[in-house]
């Protein structure tokens, strides 16, 4: 679903990004770890052609579509129905004076989702939000009323809706409780065993990646030093940066991987 | 893909599109300043720059339209206009000096104390500048400028004692902020009195947004005054004055299109370079506050 | 909810105390005597005693202003010096013709100026920004009674396209006279469908509420523009574009509704602003508005009048400042849910 040569990301002439090769097939998982600032937010955005004032090299395959030379056009259309972001803060990722359920109705309008009969979408988001474990009646909320976890839940919900098949989170549980943070990645597992969606997921927390992911790529400073299958790079380390990533984790007392 | 470096709501897509657009270097303020600096020299220089000196009359010459001779054409009496454009720049910028000077100097001070002292204090003052700011500028200055003599003085009162508020509350919010950083805390428990805190870091702190008022509020005083002169309520003849050449000329406008339309155009000019100026420099200094000047 | 509009209520209160008290103040600055300025010059030491008496001018100041307060409440907003009517049913028949000028002007710089804004923000920093930058600065800097006076002169007089001055044609009154309701000469003819008034009247009121609208469709169309640009920096703007959503869709769509709350309370100051600037329009147009009344009142040193005139600004200013705040508590869902 996602093929990645070459991709060099650059804001107005400093490397903030280099990644030779990333690929992510249907039904599976891949993580880019990583401190911040080492280009991994960057990489997920590039996907979507989402990086302004950047100039970017290389080839980008994102569900069939060459993202690099797209008409904004066939951009717009798979944005969303076939590729759905997942963004770290979850209120803040929506827009405030507008209630869950009309962004999601927009959405679906927009992509043609539901035939555009009110019917057909309003089944489609019931559906979808019974999907994520949510109460149907989160869809007359306004994003200040509902929790992180709820937020984020919904944002899953959306991407069901539309029926994507690609998943870009970043950071998707960085901004939750421990408890909430649980919640929500059992709805990505559960979305990647029963939909077959691809899952490439941008994050620090190793202990989130140890349990979800099938392939890794650590990240420092805009180059991919390491990767490989998850379980290897975890319980293997090659690169001195990936260890130094691995001990600061187990160094926090109750963190375990 | 290459993306134009684009402002914060470009994406990379939108460039393609909007070809047909060029992008436009941003020489707002700079347009404002060269404007303002004509205004300001032509204003000086005006005793030199004129053609006929101020306010001669040549009972030979009225109502001419503009040529050589006259560039902007002659008023009812023979004054040449453009000559009387140039000596009520004067006017205009004295009014706009004097006016925004008393209101930045009792407005500040009052802010500063309010800000810093908090506390009552700070209730009083505050409370005392939203009932002046609950009052339409204009307005007040109206009424004031009715049961006072009308002169030019008479309008820098009337102005001013509308326009003080704004700094009041703008300094106000600045002191308070500055009063809780931790190097005026310092400085407080080292026994450094009050009014030399405010002296060493509020004031100085409080300038530059003062100072971005202060060029916004300009035009807008420019109108006031200009507006109260046209009401015959500020400067009287013989003193040279714009509003006051609008409203001598408006009768004979239909006949005489030049006595009305140059002295209109010069506060028009005037009013602009001051807000031009002033937002760029707002923008400059401070680009996140996107807001547009308040209404006065 | 209730806490935050009773303070704000207590808040209006106080305010409008202090406006009562500051025009009384100025009033009292009037070089000379009250009393002679209503009694006339040659008004003897009796007939001056009289209205001394009458009005309570040997009172000291203190009990003067209350005086004055228990007054306004009751209704006694003074006896005009030039009318010589008492100066609330002066400003009962001038008000509504004021009204009806900037609430046209008003609706003229909405509908102007909120989708000028859209569009200069939806082209930042390219030639549509640039020109609605520029349009929107000359007209926030263009002197009123000027541009009255040139486009009285341009469309009116040389082109004709529009009648002179008035509020409607005069002759009008006894073809087809109107039946008042509201006082607002083109809501009264539009309810009670007298349709040769109500043309009359809007052709009256086209170059006027030009003018007035110039200042708040520039303002308004500056504060629509950042406040965009500023929503649009927003993080949520990020996923609608991932969700496919163009730039154009996200601007109306999300960025809209909440970059006009700012909007919203400009409206209101703009307002009573214009009510003010619409004074000096009047005078040019003769729109028998409060302007005019005030222009009249100015000339003949009419204290009672213009107090009166002051007074009822201010109260309209702080009127609409809290009507605003109100209606945003209830618009806003963050502020609604306090």
């Amino acid at each position: 679903m996602i093929e990645v040569r070459d991709l060099r990301v650059r804001y107005g002439g400093r490397l903030v990004a280099d990644v030779p090769e990333l690929d992510v097939g249907a039904g599976e998982c891949v993580a880019i770890v990583g401190e911040s600032g080492s280009g991994k937010s960057t990489t997920l955005l590039s996907l979507l052609g989402l990086t302004p004032d950047a100039e970017i090299s290389g080839q980008v395959r994102v569900c069939g579509v060459e993202v690099l030379t797209a008409s904004p056009r066939r951009l717009r259309e798979i944005r969303g129905a076939r590729v759905a972001l997942v963004m770290q803060s979850p209120q803040a990722a929506l827009s405030p004076a507008t209630r869950l359920g009309v962004l999601m109705r927009r959405a679906l309008k927009l992509h043609g989702v539901g035939n555009g009969s009110a019917k057909g979408s309003a089944e489609i988001m019931a559906e979808a939000v019974a999907a994520v474990m949510l109460d149907p009646e989160i869809l007359t909320r306004y994003p200040h009323e509902v929790s992180g976890g709820q937020a984020q839940r919904f944002a899953l919900a959306l991407a069901i809706a539309l029926g994507a098949e690609v998943i870009l989170a970043d950071e998707p549980t960085s901004a939750l409780d421990v408890t909430v943070q649980a919640e929500v990645v059992g709805v990505l597992r559960r979305l990647r065993a029963e939909r077959g969606l691809a899952l490439l997921l941008v994050s620090h927390d190793l202990a989130l990646v140890s349990t979800i992911a099938d392939r890794v790529l650590v990240m420092k400073d805009g180059a991919v030093v390491e990767s490989g299958p998850a379980a290897r790079v975890l319980a293997e380390p090659r690169h001195p940066y990936t260890r130094e990533l691995l001990e600061a984790v187990l160094s926090v007392p109750g963190a375990s991987l | 893909m290459t993306a134009g470096k684009d402002g914060v709501m470009a994406s990379a897509e939108a460039v393609p599109l909007r070809r047909w657009l060029p992008r436009v270097p941003d020489r707002f303020a700079a347009l404002g300043a060269v404007l303002l600096v004509l205004v300001v020299l032509s204003a000086i220089l005006a005793p030199w720059l004129a053609p006929y000196p101020m306010g001669e009359l040549r009972p030979l010459e009225q109502l001419r339209p503009p040529s050589g001779a006259h560039w902007f054409g002659t008023d009812q009496v023979g004054r040449d206009v453009f000559s009387q454009i140039l000596y009520g720049g004067r006017t205009s910028l004295f009014i706009a000096v004097a006016v925004l000077g008393v209101s930045a100097v009792v407005g500040v001070t009052l802010g500063v104390v309010a800000g810093y002292a908090g506390g009552w204090l700070r209730d009083v003052i505050m409370r005392v500048t939203d009932v002046f700011l609950a009052f339409p500028a204009l307005l007040l200055s109206l009424a004031m400028a009715v049961v006072l003599q009308p002169s030019v003085n008479t309008v820098v009162l009337a102005i001013a004692v509308t326009w003080w508020p704004w700094y009041t509350r703008l300094a106000a919010s600045m002191a308070a902020s500055i009063a809780t950083r931790s190097y005026v805390d310092a400085a407080r428990c080292l026994g450094v009195p009050a009014p030399l805190i405010i002296l060493r870091h509020v004031l100085p702190n409080s300038l530059t947004p003062v100072l971005v008022q202060l060029s916004l509020d300009a035009g807008g005083v420019i109108l006031t005054s200009a507006a109260l002169s046209y009401l015959g309520l500020g400067a009287q003849e013989p003193t040279a004055e714009w509003g006051l050449m609008v409203q001598q000329g408006q009768t004979l406008f239909t006949t005489n299109w030049w006595v009305v339309t140059f002295p209109g155009l010069a506060i028009l000019v005037t009013a602009f370079a001051f807000n031009v100026l002033g937002e760029g420099l707002r923008n400059a200094l401070d680009p996140r506050s996107g807001t547009a000047r308040v209404v006065k | 909810m209730l806490r935050y509009l009773a303070r704000r209520l207590g808040q209006a209160l106080l305010v409008v105390a202090g406006v009562v008290v500051l025009t009384f103040a100025v009033m009292r600055l009037v070089p000379g005597d009250p009393a002679v300025a209503f009694a006339g010059p040659k008004a003897t030491p009796e007939q001056l005693a009289e209205v001394r008496r009458r009005f309570g001018l040997d009172d000291s100041l203190p009990v003067q202003l209350l005086n004055h307060v228990r007054d306004l409440i009751s209704g006694d907003w003074g006896i005009s010096l030039h009318t010589r009517q008492p100066v609330r049913d002066d400003l009962y028949q001038a008000f509504p013709a004021s009204l009806e000028l900037v609430g046209a002007a008003l609706l003229i710089a909405v509908v102007v100026g909120i989708p000028v804004g859209v569009l200069a923000a939806r082209h930042q920093r390219r030639l549509p920004d640039l020109g609605v930058r520029f349009g929107s600065m000359l007209a926030v800097s263009v002197p009123v009674f000027w541009l009255a006076l040139v486009l009285q002169l341009v469309f009116a007089s040389r082109l004709g396209w529009f009648p002179i001055a008035g509020e409607y044609d005069s002759s009008l009154d006894t073809t087809s006279p109107l039946t008042l309701w509201t006082n607002i000469t083109i809501v009264d003819a539009l309810i009670t469908g007298n349709w040769p008034i109500f043309t009359s009247t809007l052709q009256h009121l086209v170059l006027p509420a030009l003018v007035v609208a110039a200042y708040p469709t520039g303002v308004i169309a500056q504060m629509t523009r950042a406040a965009l640009i500023e929503e649009s920096g927003q993080d949520h703007t990020k996923l609608e574009r991932a969700l496919g959503f163009g730039e154009t869709s996200i601007l109306t769509k999300f960025a809209l509704r909440p970059a006009l709350n700012p909007v919203l309370s400009l409206i209101a100051l703009v307002f009573a602003y214009s009510i003010v600037n619409g004074f000096l329009v009047e005078a040019v147009f003769n729109w028998p508005g409060l302007g005019r009344y005030a222009a009249d009142s100015i000339r003949s040193l009419d204290t009672p009048a213009i107090a009166g005139v002051t007074l009822l600004v201010a109260l309209v200013y702080v009127l609409a400042n809290l009507v605003v705040d109100i209606v945003q508590a209830f618009v806003d869902p963050r502020t609604r849910a306090r």
